[in-house]
């Protein structure tokens, strides 16, 4: 396997950053109300990883050991006020939702760890894959758990994504169950929750998957032969 | 739940143990039934229903829970700790709830705070208070329902089962609970006056109070049978009496009376029948004392500082999650050694 390809699989789903290294869990919990407000802020955390891990990545000679995380610091703040700034020009409603969420975006430590444990040691090309992999997978998993909490507690899907996506989605809203509301999924302990239960699912996927391999992996036959201390191949 | 299973300290047989649960267990069932029957006396068929609902419901999900996990499924539905749960949640619901309030209820109780977390004897959060607290911050509407005292069968009960009444129907059968009534009074009015306008239908009050004595006969009997301990009751009744003192001489008009606090809220039934399950509670003596002077300042606190009206459910889960940390610090010293001996856990 080439090593874009274990990037790609580790970003996505074997070190995904919300479901095994658990990081930047904040935001995943505060703001995964709705699939919108998911989506809004997985878009900019996405731009921040891979504009930071890039950027790291050009730097990683230039930056003294001892000041480097100060350093990083820094960069990934200047990408979290662009992206901020892009928020506010384009998308000024999601911008007022999600409030302290976006500038919170610099404490986001799936960002700064792989800033530090990867991006400061690697090419610019790696870097900004494993920047983009990262990004994705926690973005997936902050989109997920929106769509879910906002079927769980309001019954509806797709409501006010033309906060983010203008007037083109106005009426994208799914209305599943009328004049439903579960306040529980709404509330914080429901992020937790939905949260935890995708993370036993995906483990589950694993142990499944791991089964199967073993299983299915030809047991090679073996000699059994009296009076040897383990087994001859 | 299990609200017996210290016989069941060594695990290593749940077949072996389970007759002297279940025995145990219905000793707590049959306590209950001077609060149950008091209650429907006042609150009619809607709270037998309720039980009865919750009791079914957790007796399938139990079953459907351990079959899922590959468990054996008699012995768990025989030590009757799910019955126990389905009564508690059931008595604790304003009475004729509909039937999905408390199938809600039960999942959060018996799926989620017990069979997920390993089970009978390894849940940290008492099941049937997690399944109210669940209900209580996701359903406030229904979850403050409580109708004034009426009659043994109400014309609107069928509806309220099944959930078919309308909101208007629904909002006219609602009453404040004397808890609420008194922490919701007009700002600026004094106890007296309050009291005066006659703020509750009649009967409510004697409703309340003969409830809260029929809990504490049922808790007497537990406590003759020597069924559970008088540690956790006596400090929890202990410190809520205290501080409740405390609060009403700093300001009587603000804060009600502590035998107000005693007899109009779940402060009895939590007291005997909620705080005393072994399984989420603390394990030594002192540290039972502890567990339920928490709980104690806990609910007034909350009742008088916070937003809820009766607390006993967020007090109990709240202790629920301290219980490690109290265990660790109250290990009963053995005989011989000194204090801070190696052995002894600091």
């Amino acid at each position: 396997m080439s090593q874009w390809q274990a990037l790609t699989r580790d970003g996505l789903w074997s070190n995904n950053p919300a479901l095994v290294q658990l990081l930047g869990l904040c935001p995943l919990l505060a703001v995964s109300t709705t699939v919108v407000n998911s989506l809004g802020l997985a878009i900019a955390t996405l731009f921040v990883m891979v504009g930071a891990s890039t950027a790291v990545s050009l730097v990683r000679h230039r930056v003294p050991n001892a000041v480097r995380l100060p350093a990083f610091v820094m960069i990934i703040a200047a990408f979290v006020t662009c992206a901020e700034l892009l928020m506010a020009a384009y998308a000024y409603p999601l911008y007022q939702l999600l409030g302290i969420f976006i500038p919170l975006i610099v404490t986001n430590c799936a960002i700064l760890g792989r800033a530090d444990a990867f991006a400061s040691r690697q090419p610019v090309g790696l870097a900004a894959l494993d920047g983009l992999m990262m990004g994705v997978g926690f973005g997936s998993v902050l989109v997920l758990l929106g769509g879910l909490r906002e079927l769980l507690g309001q019954g509806t899907l797709f409501s006010d994504m033309a906060l983010l996506l203008g007037p083109i989605a106005a009426n994208w809203q799914l209305t599943l169950v009328d004049d439903y509301q579960f306040l529980f999924f709404v509330l914080p302990p429901g992020a937790f929750f939905v949260a935890g239960m995708l993370i036993a699912l995906k483990n589950v996927i694993d142990q499944r998957r791991a089964a199967r391999a073993l299983s299915s992996a030809a047991t090679p036959r073996t000699e059994r032969r009296v009076r040897v201390t383990g087994i001859i191949k | 739940m299990s609200m017996f299973h210290a016989s069941q300290v060594s695990a290593s047989s749940a077949k072996s143990t389970t007759p002297a649960t279940a025995s145990l267990m219905r000793w707590v069932v049959i306590a209950t039934l001077p609060g149950v029957l008091a209650m429907t006396y006042y609150f009619g068929l809607g709270v037998l229903s309720n039980i009865a609902l919750a009791t079914i419901m957790g007796a399938l999900l139990e079953a459907g829970m351990l079959r899922l996990r590959n468990r054996p499924i008699a012995p768990a539905l025989t030590d009757t700790s799910a019955l126990l749960t389905g009564v508690l949640l059931g008595a604790s619901l304003p009475p004729a709830s509909p039937w999905w309030l408390i199938g809600v209820g039960m999942i959060a109780a018996v799926v989620i705070a017990k069979q997920l977390y390993g089970g009978l004897g390894h849940n940290p959060f008492n099941p049937a208070m997690a399944g109210y607290a669940l209900l209580l911050v996701s359903f406030p509407t229904y979850m403050t329902l409580w109708a004034p005292p009426q009659p043994l069968i109400s014309d609107t009960l069928w509806a309220q089962i099944l959930g078919t009444l309308p909101t208007s129907q629904l909002d006219a059968l609602s009453g404040a609970t004397p808890l609420d009534a008194f922490k919701h009074k007009a700002e600026g009015l004094s106890a007296e006056q309050f009291w005066l306008s006659a703020p509750l239908p009649e009967q409510t009050l004697a409703a309340w109070y003969s409830i809260s004595l029929a809990w504490l006969a049922g808790g007497v009997l537990l406590l003759f049978k020597r069924i559970i301990s008088w540690h956790i009751p006596i400090a929890l009744l202990g410190s809520l009496v205290a501080l409740a003192t405390l609060f009403h001489l700093l300001d009587p008009n603000c804060f009600a009376s502590p035998l107000f606090h005693l007899l109009t809220g779940a402060a009895l039934f939590g007291a005997f029948f909620i705080a005393t399950d072994p399984v989420s509670a603390a394990t030594s003596q002192r540290g039972k004392l502890l567990y339920g002077m928490g709980i104690g300042v806990l609910i007034i606190v909350i009742r008088n500082l916070g937003g809820y009206p009766d607390a006993v459910a967020f007090a109990v889960l709240l202790m629920n999650l301290c219980v490690p940390l109290i265990d660790l610090y109250t290990v009963p010293r053995p005989q011989g050694h000194s204090k801070g001996a190696p052995g002894a856990l600091r």
